[in-house]
Protein backbone atom coordinates (compact mmCIF):
# COMPACT_ATOMS: atom_id res chain seq x y z
CA UNK A 1 0.00 0.00 0.00
CA UNK A 2 1.12 3.58 -0.58
CA UNK A 3 2.29 5.84 2.21
CA UNK A 4 -0.64 7.86 3.48
CA UNK A 5 1.40 11.06 3.71
CA UNK A 6 3.22 11.33 0.40
CA UNK A 7 1.09 8.87 -1.61
CA UNK A 8 4.21 8.10 -3.62
CA UNK A 9 6.40 5.61 -1.82
CA UNK A 10 5.43 2.21 -0.48
CA UNK A 11 4.30 2.17 3.15
CA UNK A 12 6.92 0.18 5.03
CA UNK A 13 6.23 1.48 8.52
CA UNK A 14 2.97 0.54 10.14
CA UNK A 15 2.35 2.24 13.44
CA UNK A 16 -0.38 1.81 15.93
CA UNK A 17 -0.68 4.78 18.22
CA UNK A 18 -2.65 5.12 21.35
CA UNK A 19 -3.02 8.81 22.02
CA UNK A 20 -5.41 10.15 24.59
CA UNK A 21 -6.92 6.72 24.78
CA UNK A 22 -7.73 6.57 21.10
CA UNK A 23 -6.14 4.07 18.80
CA UNK A 24 -5.10 5.07 15.32
CA UNK A 25 -3.08 3.24 12.70
CA UNK A 26 -0.59 4.99 10.44
CA UNK A 27 0.88 3.48 7.28
CA UNK A 28 3.96 5.45 6.22
CA UNK A 29 7.05 5.16 4.09
CA UNK A 30 10.36 5.45 5.92
CA UNK A 31 10.97 9.06 4.94
CA UNK A 32 7.58 10.29 6.04
CA UNK A 33 7.80 8.27 9.23
CA UNK A 34 11.10 9.94 10.03
CA UNK A 35 9.71 13.34 9.09
CA UNK A 36 6.93 12.80 11.60
CA UNK A 37 9.43 11.91 14.27
CA UNK A 38 8.98 8.16 14.43
CA UNK A 39 12.19 6.24 14.80
CA UNK A 40 12.41 2.65 13.70
CA UNK A 41 12.26 0.13 16.52
CA UNK A 42 15.87 -0.65 15.74
CA UNK A 43 17.05 2.81 16.92
CA UNK A 44 16.60 3.14 20.61
CA UNK A 45 14.65 6.35 20.73
CA UNK A 46 17.49 8.57 21.84
CA UNK A 47 15.69 11.43 23.52
CA UNK A 48 12.77 10.19 25.52
CA UNK A 49 12.58 13.29 27.68
CA UNK A 50 12.84 15.63 24.72
CA UNK A 51 10.37 13.53 22.75
CA UNK A 52 7.82 13.93 25.48
CA UNK A 53 8.47 17.63 25.60
CA UNK A 54 8.23 18.21 21.89
CA UNK A 55 5.77 15.43 21.26
CA UNK A 56 6.90 12.36 19.35
CA UNK A 57 3.33 11.38 18.89
CA UNK A 58 2.22 14.87 18.01
CA UNK A 59 2.57 14.35 14.26
CA UNK A 60 1.05 17.50 12.78
CA UNK A 61 -2.46 16.58 11.88
CA UNK A 62 -2.74 16.09 8.20
CA UNK A 63 -5.66 18.12 7.06
CA UNK A 64 -7.34 15.18 5.42
CA UNK A 65 -9.56 17.53 3.52
CA UNK A 66 -10.16 16.57 -0.03
CA UNK A 67 -11.74 19.81 -1.06
CA UNK A 68 -13.94 19.38 -4.08
CA UNK A 69 -12.28 21.40 -6.78
CA UNK A 70 -15.44 23.16 -7.79
CA UNK A 71 -14.01 26.64 -7.96
CA UNK A 72 -11.20 28.35 -9.83
CA UNK A 73 -7.82 26.73 -9.35
CA UNK A 74 -6.17 28.64 -6.49
CA UNK A 75 -2.45 29.15 -6.86
CA UNK A 76 -0.08 31.28 -4.82
CA UNK A 77 1.58 33.78 -7.12
CA UNK A 78 4.66 34.05 -4.95
CA UNK A 79 5.69 30.43 -4.51
CA UNK A 80 3.45 28.58 -6.97
CA UNK A 81 1.80 26.32 -4.40
CA UNK A 82 -1.58 25.02 -5.52
CA UNK A 83 -4.44 24.81 -3.07
CA UNK A 84 -4.95 21.09 -3.64
CA UNK A 85 -1.28 20.46 -2.97
CA UNK A 86 -1.59 22.46 0.21
CA UNK A 87 -4.49 20.38 1.53
CA UNK A 88 -2.57 17.22 0.72
CA UNK A 89 0.72 18.17 2.40
CA UNK A 90 -0.68 20.36 5.17
CA UNK A 91 1.93 23.11 4.78
CA UNK A 92 1.93 26.59 3.28
CA UNK A 93 4.80 27.59 1.00
CA UNK A 94 4.90 31.23 2.06
CA UNK A 95 2.80 34.03 3.55
CA UNK A 96 1.22 34.86 0.21
CA UNK A 97 -0.42 31.43 0.17
CA UNK A 98 -2.72 32.62 2.94
CA UNK A 99 -3.85 35.50 0.74
CA UNK A 100 -4.16 33.35 -2.35
CA UNK A 101 -6.20 30.68 -0.58
CA UNK A 102 -8.15 33.07 1.65
CA UNK A 103 -11.64 32.16 0.36
CA UNK A 104 -11.04 28.48 1.15
CA UNK A 105 -9.15 28.88 4.40
CA UNK A 106 -11.94 29.89 6.72
CA UNK A 107 -13.53 26.42 7.01
CA UNK A 108 -10.09 24.84 7.36
CA UNK A 109 -9.06 27.13 10.20
CA UNK A 110 -12.39 26.61 11.86
CA UNK A 111 -11.90 22.87 11.68
CA UNK A 112 -8.42 23.08 13.18
CA UNK A 113 -8.87 25.80 15.77
CA UNK A 114 -12.63 26.08 16.16
CA UNK A 115 -12.11 29.68 15.07
CA UNK A 116 -11.00 31.53 12.02
CA UNK A 117 -10.24 35.06 13.18
CA UNK A 118 -7.12 36.18 14.99
CA UNK A 119 -7.71 37.68 18.43
CA UNK A 120 -4.23 37.94 19.78
CA UNK A 121 -1.39 40.40 19.51
CA UNK A 122 0.16 41.80 16.39
CA UNK A 123 3.62 43.06 15.58
CA UNK A 124 4.50 46.45 16.99
CA UNK A 125 4.02 48.60 13.92
CA UNK A 126 4.68 51.93 15.53
CA UNK A 127 8.21 51.38 16.66
CA UNK A 128 8.15 54.32 19.01
CA UNK A 129 11.44 56.15 19.09
CA UNK A 130 12.96 53.88 16.50
CA UNK A 131 13.09 55.20 13.00
CA UNK A 132 12.71 52.95 10.02
CA UNK A 133 16.41 52.80 9.43
CA UNK A 134 16.59 49.98 11.97
CA UNK A 135 14.29 47.66 10.09
CA UNK A 136 16.12 45.32 7.77
CA UNK A 137 14.58 45.80 4.32
CA UNK A 138 14.03 42.12 3.70
CA UNK A 139 10.89 42.60 1.63
CA UNK A 140 12.60 45.24 -0.43
CA UNK A 141 15.54 42.94 -1.10
CA UNK A 142 13.25 40.07 -2.09
CA UNK A 143 11.29 42.35 -4.41
CA UNK A 144 14.43 43.69 -6.06
CA UNK A 145 15.83 40.16 -6.51
CA UNK A 146 12.67 39.19 -8.36
CA UNK A 147 12.82 42.28 -10.54
CA UNK A 148 16.47 41.59 -11.30
CA UNK A 149 15.63 38.09 -12.50
CA UNK A 150 12.83 39.43 -14.69
CA UNK A 151 15.05 42.16 -16.13
CA UNK A 152 17.77 39.65 -17.02
CA UNK A 153 15.24 37.28 -18.57
CA UNK A 154 13.81 40.02 -20.73
CA UNK A 155 17.39 41.08 -21.58
CA UNK A 156 16.89 44.59 -20.21
CA UNK A 157 20.47 44.71 -18.98
CA UNK A 158 20.47 48.44 -18.30
CA UNK A 159 17.60 48.02 -15.88
CA UNK A 160 19.26 44.94 -14.42
CA UNK A 161 22.39 46.95 -13.72
CA UNK A 162 20.34 49.64 -11.97
CA UNK A 163 18.64 47.07 -9.77
CA UNK A 164 21.93 45.37 -9.00
CA UNK A 165 23.35 48.66 -7.80
CA UNK A 166 20.31 49.30 -5.62
CA UNK A 167 20.74 45.86 -4.08
CA UNK A 168 24.40 46.55 -3.45
CA UNK A 169 23.54 49.76 -1.58
CA UNK A 170 20.95 48.04 0.58
CA UNK A 171 23.27 45.20 1.43
CA UNK A 172 26.13 47.48 2.30
CA UNK A 173 24.00 49.68 4.53
CA UNK A 174 22.39 46.84 6.39
CA UNK A 175 25.12 44.20 6.11
CA UNK A 176 22.69 41.66 4.73
CA UNK A 177 24.13 38.46 3.36
CA UNK A 178 24.71 38.84 -0.37
CA UNK A 179 24.49 36.06 -2.96
CA UNK B 1 31.26 23.50 23.19
CA UNK B 2 28.77 24.03 25.98
CA UNK B 3 31.18 22.73 28.61
CA UNK B 4 30.27 25.57 30.95
CA UNK B 5 26.59 24.90 30.41
CA UNK B 6 27.05 21.24 31.24
CA UNK B 7 28.43 22.09 34.64
CA UNK B 8 25.26 23.80 35.83
CA UNK B 9 21.83 22.20 35.97
CA UNK B 10 19.31 23.67 33.54
CA UNK B 11 17.37 26.54 35.08
CA UNK B 12 14.06 25.07 33.99
CA UNK B 13 14.81 21.94 35.99
CA UNK B 14 15.78 23.78 39.14
CA UNK B 15 12.85 22.29 41.00
CA UNK B 16 11.92 25.74 42.20
CA UNK B 17 8.90 27.64 41.03
CA UNK B 18 5.21 27.23 41.71
CA UNK B 19 3.88 23.73 42.29
CA UNK B 20 7.28 22.30 41.53
CA UNK B 21 6.34 19.04 43.22
CA UNK B 22 4.01 18.23 40.35
CA UNK B 23 4.86 20.67 37.56
CA UNK B 24 8.50 20.46 36.57
CA UNK B 25 8.59 23.25 34.03
CA UNK B 26 6.68 25.47 31.65
CA UNK B 27 7.54 26.23 28.06
CA UNK B 28 6.21 28.93 25.76
CA UNK B 29 7.05 28.86 22.09
CA UNK B 30 6.29 31.53 19.49
CA UNK B 31 6.45 30.78 15.76
CA UNK B 32 7.34 33.64 13.43
CA UNK B 33 8.23 34.04 9.77
CA UNK B 34 10.01 36.78 7.88
CA UNK B 35 7.65 38.62 5.53
CA UNK B 36 7.93 37.87 1.84
CA UNK B 37 10.13 34.80 2.11
CA UNK B 38 9.31 31.17 1.44
CA UNK B 39 8.86 29.01 4.51
CA UNK B 40 11.55 26.45 5.39
CA UNK B 41 9.68 23.29 4.29
CA UNK B 42 9.24 24.80 0.80
CA UNK B 43 12.29 27.06 0.61
CA UNK B 44 15.32 26.45 -1.58
CA UNK B 45 18.80 26.52 -0.07
CA UNK B 46 19.38 30.05 -1.25
CA UNK B 47 16.34 31.39 0.58
CA UNK B 48 17.27 29.52 3.74
CA UNK B 49 20.78 30.95 3.64
CA UNK B 50 19.30 34.40 3.21
CA UNK B 51 17.07 33.93 6.26
CA UNK B 52 20.09 32.95 8.31
CA UNK B 53 21.82 36.03 6.96
CA UNK B 54 18.95 38.27 8.03
CA UNK B 55 19.09 36.85 11.51
CA UNK B 56 22.90 37.17 11.54
CA UNK B 57 22.36 40.90 10.87
CA UNK B 58 19.77 41.10 13.62
CA UNK B 59 22.09 39.51 16.18
CA UNK B 60 24.90 41.83 15.09
CA UNK B 61 22.76 44.92 15.54
CA UNK B 62 20.78 44.14 18.68
CA UNK B 63 22.21 44.98 22.08
CA UNK B 64 19.82 42.55 23.72
CA UNK B 65 20.82 39.65 21.52
CA UNK B 66 24.50 40.42 21.93
CA UNK B 67 24.17 39.17 25.50
CA UNK B 68 23.52 35.63 24.32
CA UNK B 69 25.39 33.10 22.24
CA UNK B 70 24.85 32.58 18.52
CA UNK B 71 25.79 29.45 16.62
CA UNK B 72 25.78 28.34 13.03
CA UNK B 73 24.23 24.89 12.69
CA UNK B 74 27.27 23.63 10.86
CA UNK B 75 29.46 24.35 13.89
CA UNK B 76 27.43 22.17 16.24
CA UNK B 77 28.70 18.60 16.47
CA UNK B 78 26.34 15.64 16.77
CA UNK B 79 27.33 15.22 20.36
CA UNK B 80 26.54 18.88 21.16
CA UNK B 81 23.34 18.64 19.18
CA UNK B 82 22.20 15.75 21.37
CA UNK B 83 23.19 17.72 24.44
CA UNK B 84 21.03 20.65 23.35
CA UNK B 85 18.10 18.35 22.61
CA UNK B 86 18.32 16.76 26.03
CA UNK B 87 18.42 20.19 27.59
CA UNK B 88 15.34 20.97 25.61
CA UNK B 89 16.88 24.01 23.91
CA UNK B 90 16.26 22.63 20.43
CA UNK B 91 13.75 20.17 19.01
CA UNK B 92 14.97 16.65 18.10
CA UNK B 93 14.77 17.06 14.33
CA UNK B 94 16.08 20.64 14.13
CA UNK B 95 19.70 19.80 13.38
CA UNK B 96 19.06 16.81 11.15
CA UNK B 97 19.62 16.85 7.45
CA UNK B 98 20.44 20.06 5.65
CA UNK B 99 22.03 22.68 7.92
CA UNK B 100 21.20 26.17 6.60
CA UNK B 101 20.11 26.98 10.11
CA UNK B 102 21.35 28.78 13.16
CA UNK B 103 20.67 28.92 16.85
CA UNK B 104 20.55 31.69 19.39
CA UNK B 105 20.79 30.90 23.11
CA UNK B 106 19.92 33.57 25.64
CA UNK B 107 21.76 34.01 28.92
CA UNK B 108 20.84 31.53 31.69
CA UNK B 109 19.28 29.18 29.13
CA UNK B 110 15.94 30.86 29.55
CA UNK B 111 15.38 31.39 25.86
CA UNK B 112 16.43 29.86 22.57
CA UNK B 113 15.67 30.89 19.00
CA UNK B 114 15.87 28.30 16.25
CA UNK B 115 16.29 29.70 12.74
CA UNK B 116 14.79 27.64 9.90
CA UNK B 117 13.10 24.93 11.86
CA UNK B 118 9.57 24.47 10.50
CA UNK B 119 9.16 28.26 10.53
CA UNK B 120 11.86 30.86 9.99
CA UNK B 121 11.96 31.61 13.69
CA UNK B 122 10.95 29.54 16.69
CA UNK B 123 11.37 31.57 19.86
CA UNK B 124 11.14 29.42 22.95
CA UNK B 125 11.32 30.31 26.64
CA UNK B 126 11.47 27.94 29.60
CA UNK B 127 10.68 28.53 33.24
CA UNK B 128 10.68 26.33 36.31
CA UNK B 129 7.45 25.15 37.86
CA UNK B 130 4.03 26.32 36.70
CA UNK B 131 4.81 29.71 35.22
CA UNK B 132 3.38 30.42 31.77
CA UNK B 133 3.47 34.17 32.43
CA UNK B 134 7.16 34.13 33.24
CA UNK B 135 8.03 32.12 30.15
CA UNK B 136 5.73 34.24 27.99
CA UNK B 137 7.26 37.51 29.19
CA UNK B 138 10.69 36.31 28.17
CA UNK B 139 9.54 34.95 24.81
CA UNK B 140 7.65 38.12 23.96
CA UNK B 141 10.59 40.34 24.91
CA UNK B 142 12.78 38.55 22.37
CA UNK B 143 9.92 38.47 19.88
CA UNK B 144 9.57 42.25 20.13
CA UNK B 145 13.32 42.78 19.90
CA UNK B 146 13.72 40.67 16.76
CA UNK B 147 10.59 42.34 15.41
CA UNK B 148 12.39 45.66 15.54
CA UNK B 149 14.74 44.48 12.82
CA UNK B 150 12.72 42.00 10.82
CA UNK B 151 9.21 42.39 9.47
CA UNK B 152 7.05 39.43 10.40
CA UNK B 153 4.54 37.72 8.11
CA UNK B 154 1.26 38.84 9.64
CA UNK B 155 -2.34 39.09 8.47
CA UNK B 156 -5.14 40.81 10.41
CA UNK B 157 -7.42 37.81 9.92
CA UNK B 158 -4.99 34.95 10.33
CA UNK B 159 -2.54 36.58 12.70
CA UNK B 160 1.08 35.52 12.55
CA UNK B 161 1.47 33.35 9.48
CA UNK B 162 3.14 30.00 9.91
CA UNK B 163 4.13 27.09 7.68
CA UNK B 164 1.63 24.80 9.35
CA UNK B 165 -1.92 26.13 9.72
CA UNK B 166 -2.12 24.54 13.16
CA UNK B 167 0.26 27.25 14.41
CA UNK B 168 -1.25 30.34 12.82
CA UNK B 169 -2.71 33.22 14.80
CA UNK B 170 -0.75 33.71 17.99
CA UNK B 171 1.84 31.17 16.84
CA UNK B 172 1.97 30.31 20.52
CA UNK B 173 2.30 26.91 22.08
CA UNK B 174 2.33 26.86 25.87
CA UNK B 175 3.02 23.61 27.65
CA UNK B 176 3.78 22.23 31.06
CA UNK B 177 5.72 19.13 32.02
CA UNK B 178 3.95 17.40 34.87
CA UNK B 179 4.60 14.38 37.03
CA UNK B 180 1.53 12.26 37.73
CA UNK B 181 2.54 9.05 39.48
CA UNK B 182 -0.51 9.17 41.77
CA UNK B 183 -3.01 9.23 38.95
CA UNK B 184 -1.12 6.52 37.11
CA UNK B 185 -0.95 4.24 40.15
CA UNK B 186 -4.63 4.71 41.02
CA UNK B 187 -5.44 4.05 37.37
CA UNK B 188 -7.34 7.31 37.07
CA UNK B 189 -4.95 8.72 34.48
CA UNK B 190 -7.03 7.66 31.46
CA UNK B 191 -10.04 9.59 32.69
CA UNK B 192 -7.91 12.62 33.44
CA UNK B 193 -6.42 12.50 29.96
CA UNK B 194 -9.90 12.29 28.46
CA UNK B 195 -10.96 15.26 30.55
CA UNK B 196 -7.98 17.35 29.47
CA UNK B 197 -8.60 16.46 25.84
CA UNK B 198 -12.27 17.40 26.11
CA UNK B 199 -11.16 20.74 27.51
CA UNK B 200 -9.39 21.41 24.25
CA UNK B 201 -5.82 20.71 25.29
CA UNK B 202 -3.28 18.14 24.14
CA UNK B 203 -1.73 15.56 26.45
CA UNK B 204 1.39 13.67 25.50
CA UNK B 205 3.28 11.01 27.29
CA UNK B 206 5.99 8.79 26.04
CA UNK B 207 5.12 5.14 26.07
CA UNK B 208 8.27 3.19 26.76
CA UNK B 209 8.50 -0.52 27.39
CA UNK B 210 5.16 -2.06 28.17
CA UNK B 211 2.31 0.35 28.52
CA UNK B 212 3.64 2.57 31.27
CA UNK B 213 4.37 6.16 30.53
CA UNK B 214 8.06 6.89 30.92
CA UNK B 215 8.79 8.46 34.27
CA UNK B 216 5.08 9.19 34.71
CA UNK B 217 5.82 12.44 32.91
CA UNK B 218 3.21 14.12 30.76
CA UNK B 219 3.20 17.25 28.69
CA UNK B 220 0.01 19.27 28.53
CA UNK B 221 -0.24 22.00 25.94
CA UNK B 222 -2.79 24.19 24.24
CA UNK B 223 -4.09 22.99 20.93
CA UNK B 224 -5.62 26.08 19.40
CA UNK B 225 -3.55 29.07 18.45
CA UNK B 226 -5.99 31.04 16.29
CA UNK B 227 -9.08 32.85 17.55
CA UNK B 228 -7.72 32.88 21.06
CA UNK B 229 -5.53 35.48 22.70
CA UNK B 230 -2.16 34.86 24.31
CA UNK B 231 -3.63 35.68 27.72
CA UNK B 232 -6.45 33.20 27.17
CA UNK B 233 -3.98 30.48 26.27
CA UNK B 234 -2.07 31.08 29.49
CA UNK B 235 -5.35 31.12 31.39
CA UNK B 236 -6.24 27.75 29.86
CA UNK B 237 -2.94 26.23 30.85
CA UNK B 238 -3.08 27.62 34.39
CA UNK B 239 -6.63 26.47 34.93
CA UNK B 240 -6.13 22.96 33.67
CA UNK B 241 -2.78 22.62 35.42
CA UNK B 242 -4.36 23.58 38.73
CA UNK B 243 -7.13 21.06 38.23
CA UNK B 244 -4.65 18.32 37.40
CA UNK B 245 -2.49 19.25 40.40
CA UNK B 246 -5.54 18.91 42.62
CA UNK B 247 -6.51 15.57 41.16
CA UNK B 248 -2.95 14.32 41.56
CA UNK B 249 -2.91 15.46 45.20
CA UNK B 250 -6.12 13.54 45.86
CA UNK B 251 -4.75 10.46 44.15
CA UNK B 252 -1.59 10.61 46.25
CA UNK B 253 -3.67 10.94 49.39
CA UNK B 254 -5.68 7.92 48.34
CA UNK B 255 -2.47 5.95 47.95
CA UNK B 256 -1.40 6.90 51.44
CA UNK B 257 -4.81 6.07 52.88
CA UNK B 258 -5.33 2.79 51.10
CA UNK B 259 -1.90 1.41 50.28
CA UNK B 260 0.71 3.14 52.40
CA UNK B 261 2.89 0.05 52.78
CA UNK B 262 2.87 -0.72 49.08
CA UNK B 263 3.76 2.82 48.15
CA UNK B 264 6.53 3.10 50.68
CA UNK B 265 7.94 -0.20 49.50
CA UNK B 266 7.86 0.94 45.87
CA UNK B 267 9.61 4.18 46.76
CA UNK B 268 12.31 2.63 48.92
CA UNK B 269 12.99 -0.12 46.42
CA UNK B 270 13.48 2.48 43.71
CA UNK B 271 15.86 4.39 45.94
CA UNK B 272 17.67 1.19 46.80
CA UNK B 273 18.26 0.30 43.16
CA UNK B 274 19.47 3.78 42.31
CA UNK B 275 21.82 3.78 45.26
CA UNK B 276 23.31 0.36 44.53
CA UNK B 277 22.89 -0.71 40.93
CA UNK B 278 25.98 -1.18 38.79
CA UNK B 279 24.21 -0.92 35.44
CA UNK B 280 21.33 1.43 34.66
CA UNK B 281 19.65 2.42 31.40
CA UNK B 282 18.32 5.96 31.06
CA UNK B 283 14.74 4.66 30.86
CA UNK B 284 15.25 2.80 34.12
CA UNK B 285 16.59 5.92 35.80
CA UNK B 286 13.61 7.94 34.61
CA UNK B 287 11.19 5.39 36.02
CA UNK B 288 13.02 4.94 39.29
CA UNK B 289 13.37 8.68 39.74
CA UNK B 290 9.62 8.96 39.37
CA UNK B 291 9.15 6.89 42.50
CA UNK B 292 11.87 8.82 44.31
CA UNK B 293 10.31 12.13 43.28
CA UNK B 294 7.00 10.89 44.65
CA UNK B 295 8.82 9.83 47.80
CA UNK B 296 10.20 13.32 48.16
CA UNK B 297 6.77 14.90 47.69
CA UNK B 298 5.28 12.55 50.26
CA UNK B 299 8.14 13.35 52.63
CA UNK B 300 9.07 9.69 52.77
CA UNK B 301 12.46 10.42 51.25
CA UNK B 302 12.89 13.81 52.78
CA UNK B 303 16.68 13.88 52.74
CA UNK B 304 16.91 14.30 48.99
CA UNK B 305 16.66 17.73 47.42
CA UNK B 306 14.38 18.08 44.42
CA UNK B 307 17.15 19.92 42.60
CA UNK B 308 19.33 16.83 42.98
CA UNK B 309 16.59 14.60 41.62
CA UNK B 310 16.27 16.83 38.58
CA UNK B 311 20.01 17.01 38.17
CA UNK B 312 20.23 13.21 38.06
CA UNK B 313 17.35 13.11 35.59
CA UNK B 314 19.21 15.35 33.20
CA UNK B 315 22.69 13.90 33.72
CA UNK B 316 21.42 10.38 33.07
CA UNK B 317 20.54 11.35 29.51
CA UNK B 318 23.17 10.02 27.06
CA UNK B 319 24.84 13.23 25.82
CA UNK B 320 24.87 14.82 29.27
CA UNK B 321 26.33 11.69 30.76
CA UNK B 322 29.14 11.64 28.25
CA UNK B 323 29.90 15.31 28.82
CA UNK B 324 29.92 14.68 32.55
CA UNK B 325 32.58 11.99 32.14
CA UNK B 326 34.32 13.89 29.35
CA UNK B 327 34.28 11.31 26.59
CA UNK B 328 32.04 9.59 24.09
CA UNK B 329 30.97 6.09 25.05
CA UNK B 330 28.99 3.22 23.61
CA UNK B 331 25.67 2.19 25.08
CA UNK B 332 27.00 -0.54 27.37
CA UNK B 333 29.66 1.66 28.87
CA UNK B 334 27.11 4.43 29.33
CA UNK B 335 24.84 2.13 31.32
CA UNK B 336 27.75 1.31 33.59
CA UNK B 337 28.93 4.90 34.18
CA UNK B 338 25.35 6.09 34.53
CA UNK B 339 24.95 3.85 37.53
CA UNK B 340 28.26 5.17 38.82
CA UNK B 341 27.13 8.78 38.43
CA UNK B 342 23.85 8.07 40.21
CA UNK B 343 25.63 6.39 43.11
CA UNK B 344 28.06 9.31 43.39
CA UNK B 345 25.30 11.89 43.32
CA UNK B 346 23.22 10.08 45.92
CA UNK B 347 26.20 9.49 48.16
CA UNK B 348 27.23 13.14 48.12
CA UNK B 349 23.79 14.19 49.32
Amino acid sequence: MKCQDCQKREAMVHLTQIINNEKTTLNLCQQCALARGFHSPLDNVPFPLAEILTGIASASPKLGLRQEDDGPRLVCDNCGLEFNEFTRQGRFGCGSCYKAFRPRLEPIMRKIHGNSLHRGRGPIVNKGNLDNSDVLPVKEEERLEEELTKAIESEDFERAAEIRDKLKTIRENFSLESK
Amino acid sequence: MFEEMAKSPAAWLSGKGKDALVVLSTRVRLARNVAGCKYPPAADLDTKKRIVGYFDSTVARSKMLSLGQYYNAGDISNWDRDFLIERHLISPLFLNGELSKSLFLGPDEKVSIMVNEEDHLRIQALSAGLDPEGAFDIAVAYDAEVGRYLEYDYDPDFGYLTACPTNAGTGMRASVLIHLPGLVLTKEIDNVIKYITRSGLIVRGFYGEGTDVLGNLFQVSNQNTLGISEEEIMGQINRIAREIIEKEALARQRLIDEAADMIEDKIWRAYGILKNARVLTSDEVMNLLSAVRLGHAMKIIDFLDITLINEILLLSQPAHLQKYFGSEMDSNRRDFVRAQMVREKLRSN
